[in-house]
């Protein structure tokens, strides 16, 4: 059995160490927030502009200038700051946010991110990923193995147009946890039923186990 | 009244200060991400007054049909120059047509372009965008054995501010994430207009709690009434309440 996606959050929420900020995308990665331990102590940055963001807000506290990149209303910490959007991405391309935890559609062995379009579909535009891919001081991808049509997303090359170069530090998919090393992806933690031999038949690029 | 008064009564007062009016062709930036911390009436007067052929320098240029999109609507804009279109079938309609240029700038690269704009920096090298499409046509540098893009900045004809608190001389408080892009389009035009929720008087605001000082701005009003749409409203329940 792989991971669930809830599984595949866990582990990306098991990457955030205490004290660090982290920068969470749009979609699967916007949940890890919830897996994170109580003992964990976290500050969230939403690249709109607001450092310390919380959790969704109660109905009768809803805000509709409190919102975060996904432009959802959000609520804002005590402690928390919002800043205009030159110093938001300052501080992220500054090396001021420790982690950023990012959807994927390919990664491939040098750690090359391909997350922003898709060839024949509708261009949406890149948004903040190529800054946050390019700045963060530490990249993790969450993305399911293979695309919807079957072909893996973990590749010796990218078919897709590029977000930044040698950005991803490990790849969390429902096969494993994987890290690209130059040649080959080394998979570090994979679930206890899914085997070598899926692993690799299901990745378009060299694995190791390690 | 003081001479350094930038106070007009409403947005039409406002726009009829512009040397020479808003004119077809114009370049506009406007403050505001998806269409949290919009200049709502600015917006709607440059609908009213109908210049066409206009490039929109803005983050989203709208979204869901409102904002800036009600300009796209009424075919006023020629050029986009934002870093996204999703969720914006106004600007995805016409991009796919031909009718309108797009220049995608990733979100951090537009924020600074724009300050840089403001600043007067003649241009800027950063790590985003590096064998990326946006690296088209634009020169690398290699420093320190890292290899950076030139961006070049931006400016406009007008720009279109949403600010929560403003006095007789502009200088601006925001708000929240309503700030975003707002206090740097402020700086990178030739005339900035400046739309506030409450104005007070001179010295009201202390010179410590002013976000953006009063020499970016032209002309300011007050509009209380403004929407404040929201995109996506999200809650959670109350420990205890009934899950729907």
């Amino acid at each position: 059995m792989s991971w669930s996606r809830e599984e595949m959050v866990q582990q990306a929420a098991a990457e955030i160490r205490d004290g660090m900020v982290v920068n969470l995308g749009i979609g699967m990665p916007t949940l890890v927030a919830n897996h994170v331990a109580p003992s964990i102590r976290v500050t969230f940055q939403s690249e709109n502009g607001l450092l310390g963001m919380g959790p969704f807000p109660y109905d009768d506290e809803v805000d509709p200038q409190i919102i975060n990149a996904g432009k959802q209303t959000v609520t804002l910490l005590p402690g928390g700051s919002v800043f205009d959007s030159a110093q938001s991405f300052a501080m992220l391309r500054g090396g001021h946010v420790d982690l950023a935890i990012l959807g994927g559609l390919e990664v491939n062995t040098r750690g090359d991110l391909a997350n922003w379009a898709v060839p024949g579909k509708m261009v949406t535009g890149m948004g903040g990923a190529m800054d946050l891919a390019a700045g963060a001081r530490r990249l993790i991808v969450l993305q399911t193995h293979n695309a919807k049509d079957g072909t893996s997303k973990l590749r010796r090359e990218l078919t897709l147009p590029v977000t930044a170069l040698r950005c991803v530090s490990r790849v969390i998919t429902e096969l494993g946890v994987f890290v690209p090393t130059g040649n080959t992806f080394v998979c570090i933690q994979k679930p206890d039923t899914v085997t070598h031999e899926t692993i690799v038949a299901s990745t378009d690029a060299p694995v190791t186990f390690g | 009244m003081n001479p350094t008064d930038k106070v007009v009564a409403d947005v039409t007062a406002a726009f009829a200060a512009i040397p020479g009016g808003l004119k077809d062709g114009a370049r506009i930036m406007a403050g505001g991400f998806g269409l949290s911390g919009n200049a709502e009436q600015c917006i709607a007067e440059i609908a009213r007054l109908k210049p066409k052929g206009l490039t929109i320098i803005s983050n989203n240029c709208g979204n869901q049909g409102k904002g800036l999109a009600i300009l796209l609507q009424q075919r006023q804009v020629a050029q986009v120059i934002c870093s996204y279109i999703g969720g914006n079938p106004d600007l995805e309609a016409q991009y796919l047509s031909g009718e309108i240029a797009v220049e995608l700038s990733p979100q951090g690269t537009l924020a600074e372009r724009i300050r840089a704009g403001g600043a007067g920096i003649g241009g800027f090298l950063t790590p985003t965008g590096v064998g990326t499409l946006v690296a088209n046509g634009k020169e690398t540098h290699e420093l320190d054995g890292k290899t950076y893009l030139l961006e070049k900045p931006l400016r406009a004809d007008l720009a279109i501010v949403r600010a929560a608190v403003g006095d007789p001389d502009g200088n601006l408080r925001f708000y929240r994430t309503s700030r975003n892009f707002n206090p740097l389009v402020a700086t990178a035009a030739d005339f900035t207009i400046a739309e506030v929720d409450r104005l007070v008087g001179r010295g009201e605001l202390d010179a410590d709690d002013i976000h953006l000082p009063g020499i970016y701005v032209d002309c300011i009003f007050e509009y209380t009434k403004h929407d404040n749409f929201i995109e996506h409203r999200t809650t959670r329940p109350r420990q205890g309440d009934p899950t729907p």
